[in-house]
């Protein structure tokens, strides 16, 4: 095959669909571009494999490169967000055992009210143990924040535990956990083989939150603007793509086979249809918006949702909150979004920033031409994060 | 998080801490150590209980297999630990760049306590690395070995399956093997299987 070639790489999960059906559906190749994927082992492994230069972009965890601009990666050179691949797609569950106290006190599983599930678990006995695949994810930022505005108090009453995403339905089963939050298929793996019960979908505590991006290293960025401008563009179409309803079947399959998800494509599927079956018995809930790929703002990396994600870093691991904005914010490359999907179909905000939390529905505003549709943004709490006061 | 390390003879061994499922591996590694000083070495499967188990040992260094996703549990105690306070920080030094490059490479990762001076560090790394290439090495080994002697089967099945139905004799089989791979421009082990599968299918 011809074409510059670029290693990239990625975790077998259902959200890094964009990069393999890049790849498999010859987006990339329509870029020019010779994309070679490997899938690794662990985040930290990935995040190491990209670091010191074995890849040159990755499927990340949001938080990974806002907690190398704000000093959390000591030694590591800095990482950027140069698009978001997904919002949403974290499913939290809990054990039989508390799903079954959970019951008998009248929670009504409706796979949707959060406070009323955090009210529901704060009935159990603390500390409750939580498994999220690494500390530096949504996952962790969302079961903080979520179980803070329930009262909550992190370490005395719950504990984020860091657990292999593979080896989640396993630790409940054998009861080193009591809840989890993890991205598909290995939420439904737990409901099914360990008994475990999906009480929300992460929508549900944050309507538009940033899941994955799709990371590189800072100066790899400023010294290959060319390759960066083709991966993007590749990346992008293959989000449109996955967007199609009438293609999720095709990329579940994609999924399964390339995506090394194994026999998992039922589990895939439901995961892009937003169609969760949260019990053994198989109870199915509608969770709209579960995952997206493509739609709305989806792939705009706004400065403040690294502000947003930098202070969250901030408050959990003791640093200045206003320093870490500062630092941070530039990590998601707004900046390279414009410049190199200009030229495509996209709609492109006037701002670079948004006030988080703050639409409760699907709002219209000001794009680069005319107007655009931002998603609902909406917290469980009613929280809002306004970075603008912090920027100026 | 700030438990003394345990009492041991002299305050000066370090103490390391192996995370590995496989005990003949694990106790390689032990070995290829031993050899270099003398080290208060803990083997943990990684199974269950780790980051508590780690966080008792309060270890210097903490050995684990690049491919083992347990590794992310591990990188919870650099991070929970206070990562910018380096007085309570317990692992996590990637100083030496070049060294966590070639560890990475040979297949370890390793977290070193902060403070910890590098001379300290370099045998124990040197060591762990020459044993995860060996590891790596083995692998590569073995995965060829088994690959060669399944595909050997695979082509006599094949020739013998072309044999009975064509008549012909075992030479005349490889070679019409042969030429039906060049002309598809593919591997000879390849139409075999192609072939066997097909023949499977319609017995």
């Amino acid at each position: 095959m011809s074409g510059t070639v670029l290693k990239a790489g990625f975790i077998p999960l259902v959200d890094a669909a964009p990069l393999i059906v890049a790849k498999e559906l010859g987006f990339a190749q329509e870029e020019g571009l010779d994309l070679e994927l490997t899938s690794a082992p662990s985040w930290s492994t990935l995040r190491d494999m990209l670091a010191f230069g074995q890849i040159d972009a990755a499927h990340m965890l949001s938080p990974v490169p806002v907690a190398s601009a704000i000093g959390l990666l000591r030694g590591l050179p800095r990482l950027n967000a140069l698009s978001v691949l997904s919002t949403n797609g974290t499913v939290i569950g809990v054990s039989q055992t508390l799903a079954a106290d959970m019951a008998k006190h009248g929670y009504p599983f409706d796979f949707n009210d959060a406070a009323r599930a955090g009210a529901a678990l704060a009935r159990q006995p603390r500390p409750i143990r939580i498994g999220v695949p690494f500390l530096l994810s949504m996952h962790a930022s969302l079961i903080s924040v979520w179980l803070k505005a329930t009262g909550l108090i992190e370490e005395t009453d719950f504990q984020i535990l860091a657990v292999p995403p593979s080896l989640m339905a396993n630790a409940m089963k054998n009861g080193d956990l009591d809840a989890f939050c993890v991205g598909e298929p290995w939420g439904s793996l737990a409901a099914e083989k360990a008994g475990s019960v999906l009480i929300l979908p992460g929508t549900a505590i944050w309507s538009c939150a940033p899941e994955k991006v799709l990371a590189v290293r800072e100066d790899w960025a400023n010294t290959n603007p060319a390759v960066t401008g083709k991966l993007m563009r590749a990346v992008w179409r293959a989000g449109e793509w996955l967007a199609q309803p009438g293609n999720v079947t095709m990329a579940a399959e994609i999924m399964a086979t390339k995506g090394e998800l194994g026999e998992s494509a039922d589990m895939i599927d439901r995961a892009l249809f937003g169609r969760m079956r949260i019990d053994e018995q198989g109870s199915i809930r509608n969770a709209p918006d579960f995952m997206r790929f493509s739609g709305y703002d989806n792939g705009f990396p706004w400065q403040s949702q690294a502000a947003w994600i930098a202070r969250n870093l901030a408050q959990r691991f003791g640093l200045d909150v206003a320093t870490a904005i500062k630092a941070a914010h530039m990590s998601f490359r707004s900046d390279l979004y414009r410049q190199n999907l200009a030229g495509l179909n996209v709609d492109l905000p006037l701002d670079s920033a948004k006030i988080e939390g703050a639409f409760a529905e699907d709002t219209a505003v000001a794009a680069v031409h005319g107007q655009m549709i931002l998603a609902k943004n909406h917290f469980f709490d009613g929280q809002i994060f306004d970075p603008g006061k912090i920027f100026a | 998080m700030n438990t003394p390390p345990p009492m041991s003879a002299n305050p000066d061994t370090l103490t390391i801490v192996i995370v590995e499922q496989d005990k003949r591996r694990a106790l390689a590694i032990v070995d290829s150590l031993n050899v270099t000083g003398d080290y208060d070495i803990h083997v943990l499967d990684g199974e269950r209980g780790l980051a508590r188990s780690v966080a008792d040992l309060a270890p210097d260094v903490v050995l684990i297999d690049v491919a083992n996703p347990s590794r992310d549990t591990i990188e919870q105690l650099a991070l929970a630990s206070g990562p910018l306070d380096r007085p309570v920080a317990l692992f996590v030094d990637r100083s030496d760049a070049q060294m966590t490059r070639t560890a990475i490479e040979a297949g370890v990762s390793a977290y070193v306590v902060d403070g910890l001076q590098n001379d300290r560090v370099k045998p124990v790394m040197d060591a762990a690395i020459a044993r995860f290439q060996m590891f790596q090495r083995m692998r590569v080994e073995l995965e060829t070995t088994k690959r060669a002697l399944e595909e050997r089967k695979v082509i006599d099945r094949a020739k013998g399956l072309l044999m009975k139905m064509r008549g012909i004799d075992e030479e005349a089989a490889y070679a019409l093997l042969r030429k039906t791979a060049m002309d598809q421009g593919k591997r000879v082990p390849d139409v075999a299987r192609a072939l066997v599968t097909a023949a499977d299918l319609l017995t």
